[in-house]
């Protein structure tokens, strides 16, 4: 494991101690994954032939913004018959102006195949 | 129409365990068959301008939604025309080249469809695709799961448990519940429990995906597997996903630092009524295909809940293990399978896991229960608690890491009361509920939940809302063994938090070793190239397989004989050769009364004297006990002491118990009765001996006493006991003439 590396908060990990924790210093945006660490893990399932891997460590690079309670709610629109096109494309609208664009042509792409599979709101 | 009786052969073979499977006719139009379904196509590609527009047969037009995935993600278009273009039988035939790299496979397997695919893996046989698993899984070091779960969601149990499976060596634990809220409370049990047991060990709750994704986030679980994907769109939307929804879900698990992989396994589509006339084996490589399309690092699959339905029709059982196979040659984490139950019968289920065993997989078993089959909230896994020292010996049969270690007794129980202290410790600071020591000490015990008497079934429900409504974290859980002293396993939750931050066992195939070193495709890449290459155990890990706890050497067996030594049997000095026709000598073996005083059916060599003599008796004859030192050869003991004789007969002793009546004028080994099977000889049998050697001293010819038999297996019971004690006897021969011996 590398000690310098930095949490979501940006603390350097090996700031994280039981100790620290212990004091009430620590919260879990300390232990959370940055964003540069996603697009370095990214680089590397690429280099072992999983370009796939890659793409969705770059994707989940763009989410690391996100609150969990965002990414709960964008996963359940995605989920059959929750949205119509136009609410998936909202969502992308919205995704695109925070600069998540892998993650709104992801939105887009499921517009387009959810109505064309009857897999939008009714 | 009268039925009639079978005959009893045939009643008999109808009784066996084997006949409670289930066993289907192919029925393809429902999917009830292993390979070439009506509606599998053939494979095809087609790309115009940089995008798919045919695939297997099907035109862009007419995609359904795992296709249009698949079509846009899933397929390498660079290197896809030229790995199309290579003839399936040529390159089933690269599988099990060792002079083809991986890497050359997984290139092209990457520009390959599922249809493709699926060709390629039918023509493999049982053997090709042990050679294939052996070669292409990602990581070089194997590894297994284990379920950790009970009825009650007893958390005292739960940590007790996982503490013990990661004793055994699992590394990576699955729990999940009979009551879904009680979820959270689950986690925080399980995980403590894990590192109680060792560093490393990864651990996730098996619930409802958005669920299980929020226990990610708080920390509570350090990976998920239950991800479903299927292969037909109708079941696919059954199961309230959609091919993005699920490549949204696997960035949002990757998007906190937190692996996952994803679930299928053939059979699933025709059990829920959707398998579209198709294979279940060219279903599954739709599914395989779409989980490298959305970005999963790795598949449980190999019929998972459905591998009955696999294993029901011809051909199902290898089209499970080739499932597992195609996931390593997408270059993904194969999670193997071998979890569902899917054979009432030992044989057939261990003829389900045994190849993939033997090739070694990145996880054998996506789920060994660990537990008691009734507490496994999954339904029985296809190994359980009661298979664990089964396992073991295989591993130790055939020189194979199969994951598993032996556990010191006393050491899983030191653990178990660790864990089970820990979580009564977290439970009581973090306000989640108080366990008394009755229900601790039950839970340090038991085998399983039904040991347990003294739990508040209410307890797990209460701690899981609290966990919920007060936001409990892995940060409170750390902070709450440190406050009560369990720095160890607070360090080790701590170290799978930074693990996340560090994001290396994201990729394909992690696992945590004991020093939290990452193996992984990356860093322990499987590179194997025939005999001699690719995965050999270290000396230390040879040792932890060679070493079970069962094994014993001619040092345990002396020590143990010695806790029998009968001082009532003395030595007397020469034995002379007698002229008393009633005189018959009971010669034993150079051991008896010396270092071997228990035969190996238990009895003590004075008891078995005792019999004889007291059959001699009851005939009329004298009985005289002589030690042979010169020999252990049972027939010539049998022969010298009847040349002692007055009588001419002899009854000859080994101290293992194997007995025989011999007579002077006979040959060394020919003899007049023989009692070869010593573990079964009880003391009516040696009374009976002793009578009839009495019958033979006076000229008669009784009926000899029939060996008994049983359907135990003697030979494996006592073998290895057989080969010591004649070693002890080899040690105790001598030039000393016969010693007359007494027993008062």
């Amino acid at each position: 494991m590398t000690e310098n590396q930095k949490g979501f908060s940006s603390k350097n990990v090996s700031e994280v101690t039981v100790e620290a924790i212990r004091r009430g210093d620590i919260t879990l945006d300390d232990v959370r994954i940055h964003p540069d660490t996603l697009a370095h893990q990214a680089q590397v399932a690429k280099a072992n032939g999983n370009p796939q891997l890659a793409a969705n460590f770059l994707r989940a690079a763009e989410l690391t913004s996100l609150s969990d309670e965002t990414v709960l709610g964008y996963y359940d629109a995605l989920r059959p018959g929750r949205s119509t096109a136009q609410d998936l494309l909202n969502i992308a609208n919205t995704l695109q102006a925070q600069g998540a664009k892998i993650n709104a042509e992801l939105f887009r792409q499921a517009a387009d195949v959810y109505a064309r599979r009857g897999l939008t709101a009714k | 129409m009268t039925t009639k009786e079978p005959i009893g052969r045939f009643r008999f073979m109808n009784e066996q365990r084997v006949n409670l499977d289930g066993f289907a006719t192919p029925a393809p139009e429902l999917g009830l068959v292993a390979f070439n379904g009506p509606n599998d196509p053939a494979p095809s590609l087609v790309i115009t301008a940089g995008r798919i527009t045919e695939l297997d047969g099907r035109p862009e037009s007419e995609f359904d939604s795992i296709d249009s995935f698949i079509a846009m993600h899933g397929i390498d278009l660079e290197v896809a025309n030229e790995a199309m273009a290579i003839n399936s039988l040529d390159f089933a035939r690269r599988l099990v080249d060792p002079n083809i790299s991986r890497l050359d496979i997984v290139r092209l397997a990457s520009g390959m469809t599922p249809a493709k695919l699926a060709e390629v893996l039918s023509l493999l046989n049982a053997a090709e695709l042990v050679i294939a698993m052996t070669k292409m899984r990602a990581r070089r070091t194997p590894s297994n799961q284990a379920h950790v779960t009970n009825r009650s969601d007893d958390p005292l149990l739960l940590a007790a448990d996982a503490a013990t499976a990661a004793a055994f060596g699992f590394r990576e634990l699955e729990t999940t519940v009979p009551v879904a809220a009680d979820a959270p409370s689950n986690a925080v049990a399980v995980s403590i429990g894990a590192a109680v047991g060792s560093p490393g060990v990864l651990v996730q709750c098996s619930v409802e995906e958005s669920a299980e994704l929020a226990l990610g986030m708080r920390g509570l679980v350090s990976y998920a597997e239950t991800v479903s994907l299927y292969g037909t769109e109708q079941i696919f939307t059954d199961g309230d996903d959609t091919p993005w929804s699920k490549a949204f879900l696997t960035s949002a698990y990757a998007s906190r630092g937190i692996k996952m992989r994803v679930t299928s396994g053939g059979g699933s589509e025709a059990l829920m009524g959707g398998a579209e006339k198709c294979s279940m084996f060219y279903l599954e490589a739709r599914c395989v295909a779409l989980a490298r399309a959305i970005g999963s690092q790795g598949v449980q699959n190999g019929g998972i809940d459905s591998a009955a339905v696999a294993g029901a029709v011809p051909g199902g059982v290898r089209s499970l293990m080739a499932e597992n196979v195609m996931v390593m040659l997408r270059n993904l984490e194969a999670c193997t399978g071998n979890d569902a139950l899917m054979s009432e019968s030992d044989v057939r289920r261990t003829s389900r896991t045994h190849p993939i065993f033997i090739g070694g997989s990145d996880f054998i078993n996506s789920g060994f229960g660990s537990i008691q089959r009734y507490d496994n909230m999954f339904g029985p896994s296809q190994w359980n608690s009661e298979d664990i020292d089964d396992f073991l010996a295989m591993q130790r049969d055939w020189g194979v890491d199969g994951g598993l270690r032996t556990a010191d007794e006393e050491e899983v129980a030191r653990l178990r009361r660790r864990a089970t202290d820990a979580v009564t410790a977290v439970y009581s600071w973090l306000g989640l509920g108080d366990f008394n020591k009755a229900w601790a000490d039950e839970a340090v015990d038991a085998a399983g939940s039904k040991d347990i008497t003294s739990g508040d079934l209410m307890l797990p429900l209460t701690a899981a809302r609290t966990i919920m409504d007060t936001n409990v974290t892995m940060l409170d859980v750390i902070t709450a063994l440190a406050e009560n002293g369990f720095d160890l396993e607070a360090q080790r939750c701590l170290d799978m938090l930074k693990a996340r931050v560090a994001g290396d066992y994201l990729q394909t195939s992690a696992i945590f070793d004991e020093n939290m070193n990452v193996l992984s495709l990356v860093t322990d890449p499987n590179v194997y190239s025939g005999p001699g290459t690719g995965y050999q155990m270290t000396p230390e890990r040879q040792q932890q397989v060679d070493t079970i706890r069962q094994q014993r050497s001619v040092a345990d067996l002396l020590s143990e004989q010695q806790s029998f030594v009968n001082k009532n049997i003395s030595e007397l000095g020469i034995a002379e050769v007698s002229y008393d026709p009633r005189d018959v000598v009971i010669g034993v073996s150079p051991a008896t009364g010396k270092d071997i005083w228990v035969t190996l059916s238990g009895l003590s060599v004075a008891d078995v004297i005792g019999e004889l003599l007291a059959g001699l008796e009851e005939e009329g004859c004298v009985g005289r006990i002589v030690r042979i030192n010169d020999t252990l050869d049972l027939g010539m003991i049998g022969l010298t002491a009847a040349r002692l004789s007055g009588s001419g007969v002899s009854v000859g002793l080994q101290a293992k118990g194997t007995a025989l009546i011999h007579r002077r004028d006979l040959a060394p080994l020919a003899n007049l009765e023989l009692y070869s099977v010593a573990p079964t000889i009880t003391r009516d049998l040696y009374r009976m001996m002793g009578i009839n050697a009495g019958r033979h001293a006076k000229g008669a010819t009784p009926e000899p006493v029939r060996n008994p038999y049983s359907d135990e297996a003697i030979e494996a019971r006592y073998h290895t006991k057989v080969v010591s004690l004649v070693a002890i006897e080899r040690m105790c021969v001598s030039s000393q003439p016969p010693q007359t011996l007494v027993v008062t």
